[in-house]
């Protein structure tokens, strides 16, 4: 006679990271796994947090320009110019004509070279070692444009407090022109190897869908979110620098998967070349840097100077005290910029010195990890691979 | 509809609560309310048809040591699609009674930003479903973000223990020499 001996079956805790290379840094998944379906992702940050927040309080507004930069190295310009106008708000700086379309060129540039980090990463995640190379390649025409521009090809330190650091010449300009005439070429290069891939269509299409409403739930932004068909782009809701003054489309997705994204980030390639050229073609003379802007030599101090004590008045008796106001009045400002990765916010309260009373930054990678833990559940490990990949993080951004 | 008539619309819903709307560079609505009610407050902002502040941008806290009174305050930053408008909601947390309700309910998102801010505050957020440490070690002492914590201090024996075991690993290994031919 044959007993059946029931089969007893455990979960599986497997740590992935903080040094897998697939992760984009130092991120950990605790995955619970049965068999190789995962029940449970704990994801755990952390590894890289520098104190950015308390760092920034206790700096002056240009020096804590270059912090921001350390938070997405890989699209360092955007970051500070998401800063700077913030700052520009809170102390109600005026920035010229130049200068902002100037800006609006960079960070489009700069939206180009994340794009090209993300599509070699996530296509070496999944197995498309080709792509990896193609990208790197034409990465490398972007650092050499910012390298003749600001002399610095990865943390820039280009805009400033009311405007940008040094203007832009000729031979710039026209090396950038033929960059964005050879580029649709090159992105064509790209689909070429992946668009119509049969196994590049079975590791994305109708994996990690994520629902418009989940996906707004969860706080997702830029083309993770539009991914899923949600029009919610910051540079046409709330246009900042020279993105009213240029048109461009904002690419959607239908089916809510990582190949929906994937298209829509190829779309916004062409997209950015196409912002560029339009930059180019329309850029304004005149001054790059408001002259009343704070310098960097900013104080740490009050900013505005104490009124002059008034005259005595002629008959000799002593003018009027000035009035003295009670306590600091603080002044607040959330401003977001549409950074590659998505809604990069800043939130500054400002008591009248020159350091922020309080400096909040709210980045993308931060809210697309803790949605990780959501996303994970029911799916295959190959799978959270790719899920990583299409959501676009980078861990310095996450931990600040 | 735009931020500063939103903000007129809930005062009119919950007239106890608002303290203040205060407007700053045209566009940056701030409304100051009662922590008590934040939960309804916050259900009302996401649901009423002419509102729908759908999009919670963040969730942050503030310390105003010896400025303001109540000295903390959470920061939530929403955002409504149809008006296209941003609107600031800052909750007051005094220092005796450090807790305020979760809007997980409302916003999943809001998870890991109510962590981080009790994190960084040690703001309790009633209601979360995992409210633990989350950018600093399990066992740190202390809340970082406050203005009564030091950016740099020599803390000699009270330092945090990860880092007393990274340096005596250091001491122990330095034991080893290596040998040159």
């Amino acid at each position: 006679m044959i007993v059946e001996k029931e089969l007893s079956t455990k979960y599986l805790t497997v740590s992935m990271g903080p040094q897998h290379p697939a992760t984009h840094g130092v991120l950990r998944l605790v995955l619970e796994l049965d068999g190789e379906t995962v029940v449970k992702c704990t994801p755990d940050i952390g590894y890289l947090h520098r104190g950015m927040e308390k760092l920034g309080e206790n700096k002056t507004y240009p020096v804590d320009m270059t912090l921001t930069s350390r938070l997405d190295y890989c699209s360092a310009v955007a970051n500070e110019i998401g800063f700077c106008i913030a700052a520009e708000k809170l102390l109600g700086v005026e920035v010229p004509e130049r200068a902002k379309f100037i800006r609006t060129m960079t960070s489009e540039m700069v939206r180009i070279a994340s794009h090209i980090i993300w599509i070699a990463a996530h296509a070496i995640d999944i197995g498309a070692m080709t792509v990896f190379l193609y990208s790197m390649r034409d990465r490398e025409m972007i650092l050499d444009l910012f390298e003749m521009l600001c002399g610095a090809r990865l943390l820039h330190i280009y805009p400033r407090i009311g405007g940008v650091r040094c203007d832009v010449d000729q031979k710039f300009l026209d090396q950038l022109w033929d960059f964005t005439e050879k580029f649709p070429k090159l992105i064509e290069e790209y689909e070429t190897l992946i668009d119509q891939n049969r196994i590049w269509w079975q590791r994305t299409k109708n994996i990690g869908i994520v629902s418009a409403e989940d996906a707004i739930a969860l706080g997702l932004t830029g083309p993770t979110l539009r991914g899923s068909g949600v029009p919610y782009d910051i540079r046409k809701v709330a246009p900042y620098d020279a993105y009213d003054k240029v048109e461009f489309d904002v690419p959607l997705g239908k089916n809510c998967d990582v190949y929906d994204r994937y298209r829509c980030r190829m779309e916004e390639f062409r997209q950015s070349n196409r912002i560029i050229r339009q930059c180019i073609e329309k850029l304004p003379g005149g001054l790059v840097l408001n002259p009343d802007a704070p310098g960097l030599d900013m104080m740490p101090g009050p900013l505005k100077k104490a009124a002059p004590a008034p005259a005595p008045a002629a008959d000799g008796t002593a003018a009027p005290a000035p009035k003295v106001e009670a306590g600091p009045a603080f002044t607040e400002i959330y401003s977001a910029t549409e950074v590659p990765k998505g809604e990069l916010g800043y939130y500054m309260v400002s008591d009248g010195t020159g350091r922020p009373y309080r400096m909040r930054v709210r980045t993308p990678s931060f809210v697309h990890i803790s949605a990780l833990q959501r996303l994970c559940v029911g799916v295959l490990v190959a799978d959270v691979i790719a899920l990583i990949g299409t959501i676009d993080i980078v861990l310095g951004e996450c931990d600040r | 509809m735009g931020p500063k008539e939103a903000a007129e619309v809930l005062r009119k819903s919950f007239e106890s609560e608002v303290r203040e709307i205060s407007e700053f560079n045209a566009g940056q609505v701030s409304v100051t309310v009662a922590k008590e009610k934040i939960r309804e407050i916050m259900r009302f902002l996401h649901d009423a048809p002419e509102l729908q502040f759908h999009f919670l941008s963040d969730i942050c806290g503030a310390d105003y040591m010896g400025k303001k009174e109540p000295r903390y305050e959470v920061v939530y930053n929403i955002f409504s699609m149809p008006n296209k408008a941003y609107l600031t909601i800052k909750a007051q947390v005094p220092e005796d009674d450090l807790a305020i309700d979760s809007v997980m309910d409302i916003w999943v998102g809001a998870d890991w930003r109510e962590r981080e801010c009790y994190d960084m505050y040690g703001i309790k957020f009633s209601g979360h479903s995992d409210l633990r440490r989350l950018l600093m070690p399990d066992d740190w002492d202390g809340f970082p973000l406050r203005k009564d914590y030091p950016l740099q201090a020599d803390l000699g024996d009270r330092e945090w223990k990860g880092y007393i075991d990274v340096i005596e690993t250091y001491k122990r290994n330095k034991v080893y020499e290596v040998h040159s031919r």
